[in-house]
């Protein structure tokens, strides 16, 4: 057995060797579709029904608050339904985006503890969990919808470009955020579990936008109602419903009254460039978070 | 010198006791930071640095730091002190499973544990076939490896490891868990990792393995380096240290001088020929030492002595070059060659001990083993000679 040369090929062999080192510490999407993959697989493996019911859920959500709002109290708003569709669709991608996010890291002790590799996939692996699964959910509401005759195409539909981008953003700032203080502190996923039980009614999901301006401009503070906005999320429901609600205003007993807060686009590209402003300086410190605790996630787990 | 592939310099690990850490907020509010904190070195101001291609065996008492140094080394623990580089695509072996789902099935955790690694999905497409004929898993790739045995557990971890190509392996003290058969496939597959000029890093309680596989041997004691070079003084030093280098009441052994190592010992049937150590009654034996004579403040000449052993290390037969006619004080890489006409109808495998002596003082300079590294298959009755005899049965 003889020494390996010092020559060209080791040269050659010392480059390679670089760029797989660099290969194995950044962020990957193969090594992301794979989490993602092995977390849909785990979560829906032996039942029979499998990913129907990750449909199941949101669906049911839907029944229960079309018949209290509708039947049980009278609204007059046409295609209730809908808009409610479209504020629990994103609220709830972000709710399982987040929760998903914090466990990850604890929940994948085994991975963290024997192999190296870039330990932020792991909440981007629970933020595209739900962004798969909402993936598959919007198709179905939306044929929901043509079914009861709504009819959503249109060029307010492009705003859910936008709001989905600002949902992903968001939604891994924060997951982020919470996985890596998760480890330390196991407190945090219970924490995240209440806050989004409040969270929910900070957003305009099943009332309209329109009931919290009014209070403000009956308290003489209409223009701080932006103020409503600095919730990224309240910004991504109102737009999705912008999106797929089409129609704005609607008579009841003669009055002209508003679901949506505004019928325009402007309004809404302007609380989205709001929020990215706030989610992108959200995930910058909840990366530099990670990136700080990250270190210590193998001794602490 | 080969380019150093893995660099640690001045390398401490401290760990808090665990009942110290405030894993939940409300611990940490009532007890405040640092309060009735306990802290324990694991390791303390370690420099390793192994260059591209070396194999090396890490040895040391349980508890000694040998897993925390592996750890941090693969980076998965960060040092409290100190700094640590690798270059290339690390395969670690850590413990048991080495990041497997239980749910998931074999097949999935293949490419779950290959994208881990940094291995594009078509490439793990390319490496399953081969992957799943390692592992010998057959049709039970499809199962979900919570139903594995730890057995096959390891086999399908280490069978990943291997094939993804890594640039530097490291294993922690795995390779015991498989049955012998499959401890042998992956002995030689570590070989050929060898050949191929990866380096190797492995923990290990197996004395043996060290002097046959490795060109280095550390010892760690106490989370410190206490012994860094020649796998034979390694185990020689940890020995030392666990005081099992002598039966009790038995004479110190003579320490060794050093200066001399030991590369290989090759057996073959023909000059130069394919070492397979496999051999008949009868067939010529050619029995090729390769020692290297270490530059230094002093050269010694040395007598090469090679003595092959049957099972408990029962001397059958040596070798010893002639006086004067050894390896001279100039330092440099040579070839002894033995040559035996025939080899005696020996039984079964045998050990090749190889020792180095001042050809002068008679001093050991260095010593070595090389298990199995004569099999002759004469007979099937057990003994290490196969004794032709006539019987005759008679009614008496």
């Amino acid at each position: 057995m003889s020494a390996p040369a010092e020559s060209a090929p080791s040269q050659d062999r010392a480059a390679l060797a670089r760029a797989r080192a660099a290969a194995q510490g950044s962020i990957r999407w193969e090594l992301l579709s794979q989490l993602v993959r092995k977390d849909l697989k785990v979560k829906y493996q032996g039942s029979v029904l499998g990913f129907v019911w990750s449909l199941a859920n949101p669906l049911f959500q839907l029944g229960i608050y079309y018949v209290i709002f509708t039947k049980v109290f009278t609204n007059p708003a046409p295609d209730f339904h809908v808009y409610l569709m479209a504020g629990l669709l994103a609220f709830g991608a972000f709710n399982t985006a987040v929760a998903g996010a914090s466990t990850s890291v604890v929940g994948n002790a085994g991975l963290v503890k024997k192999v190296r590799f870039p330990l932020l996939v792991l909440p981007l692996s629970g933020v595209g969990f739900a962004m798969v699964q909402l993936g598959l959910q919007m198709p179905v509401l939306l044929v929901i919808a043509l079914i009861s005759g709504v009819n959503f195409f249109g060029p307010p539909l492009l705003l859910l470009v936008p709001a989905l981008a600002l949902l992903v953003l968001f939604s891994t700032a924060l997951g982020v955020l919470v996985a890596a203080l998760n480890v330390r502190y196991r407190d945090t996923s219970h924490f995240v579990e209440l806050s989004m039980l409040i969270w929910f009614w900070l957003n305009p999901i099943l009332y309209p936008a329109q009931l919290v301006k009014t209070a403000f401009d009956r308290a003489g503070l209409s223009d701080w109602f932006w103020l409503y906005f600095l919730n990224p999320m309240a910004t991504v429901v109102s737009t999705f419903q912008r999106a797929v609600y089409q129609t704005p205003t609607y008579l009841d007993q003669g009055v002209s009254k508003d679901l949506l807060v505004d019928g325009g686009y402007v309004y809404y590209l302007r609380n989205l460039a709001i929020g990215f402003v706030l989610a992108g300086l959200l995930l910058l410190f909840a990366r530099r978070t990670f990136t700080r605790l990250q270190a210590d996630f193998a001794e602490d787990l | 010198m080969a380019q150093p592939v893995i660099s640690a310099r001045g390398v401490s690990k401290r760990f808090l006791t665990h009942s110290s850490k405030a894993t939940q907020l409300k611990e940490r509010f009532v007890k405040g930071r640092g309060l009735g904190t306990e802290e324990f070195w694991a390791l303390q101001d370690v420099d390793v640095t192994v260059g591209e291609g070396e194999t090396v065996g890490l040895i040391g008492p349980n508890g000694a730091g040998k897993s925390t140094l592996l750890k941090v080394l693969a980076g998965i623990l960060r040092p409290t002190s100190g700094e640590v580089q690798v270059e290339g695509r690390i395969a670690s072996l850590l413990e048991l499973g080495a990041g497997f789902n239980g749910e998931l099935t074999g097949r999935e955790n293949v490419y779950l544990n290959a994208a881990l690694l940094g291995l594009p999905k078509r490439e793990v497409d390319r490496l399953l076939d081969s992957i799943v004929a390692f592992s010998e898993q057959g049709p039970r790739i499809d199962e979900p490896v919570k139903h594995y045995s730890s057995g096959e557990y390891v086999k399908l971890a280490f069978s990943i490891a291997v094939h993804v190509d890594p640039d530097v392996l490291l294993i922690d003290e795995v390779l015991a868990v498989g049955d012998e058969a499959f401890a042998r496939k992956c002995l030689a597959k570590i070989e050929e990792f060898q050949r191929a000029g990866k380096t190797i890093l492995f923990v290990t309680h197996s004395l043996d393995l060290v002097t046959e596989l490795c060109t280095r041997g550390i010892v760690v004691d106490h989370g410190r380096v206490q012994y860094d070079g020649d796998p034979a003084f390694a185990v020689g030093t940890l020995r030392k240290i666990l005081g099992t280098d002598r039966p009790v009441g038995a004479p110190a052994a003579p320490t060794l001088m050093g200066g001399i190592t030991v590369r290989a010992a090759v057996a073959a049937t023909t000059r130069g020929g394919p070492a397979s150590g496999r051999f008949r009654a009868g067939d010529p034996l050619h029995l090729r030492v390769e020692c290297d004579v270490l530059p230094g403040d002093e050269v010694y000449p040395g007598e090469v002595g090679v003595v092959v052993m049957g099972a408990g290390d029962i001397p059958v037969f040596a070798l010893r070059t002639p006086p004067g006619a050894g390896l001279p004080a100039v330092p440099g890489h040579y070839c002894v060659e033995f040559v035996v006409e025939a080899v005696p109808p020996l039984n079964g495998a045998f050990i090749l001990g190889v020792q180095v002596d001042h050809a002068e003082t008679g001093l050991p300079i260095t010593a070595r083993r090389f298990d199995d590294a004569i099999w002759v298959e004469t007979g099937t009755l057990p003994g290490l000679l196969d004794v032709p005899a006539k019987v005759t049965v008679t009614q008496a």
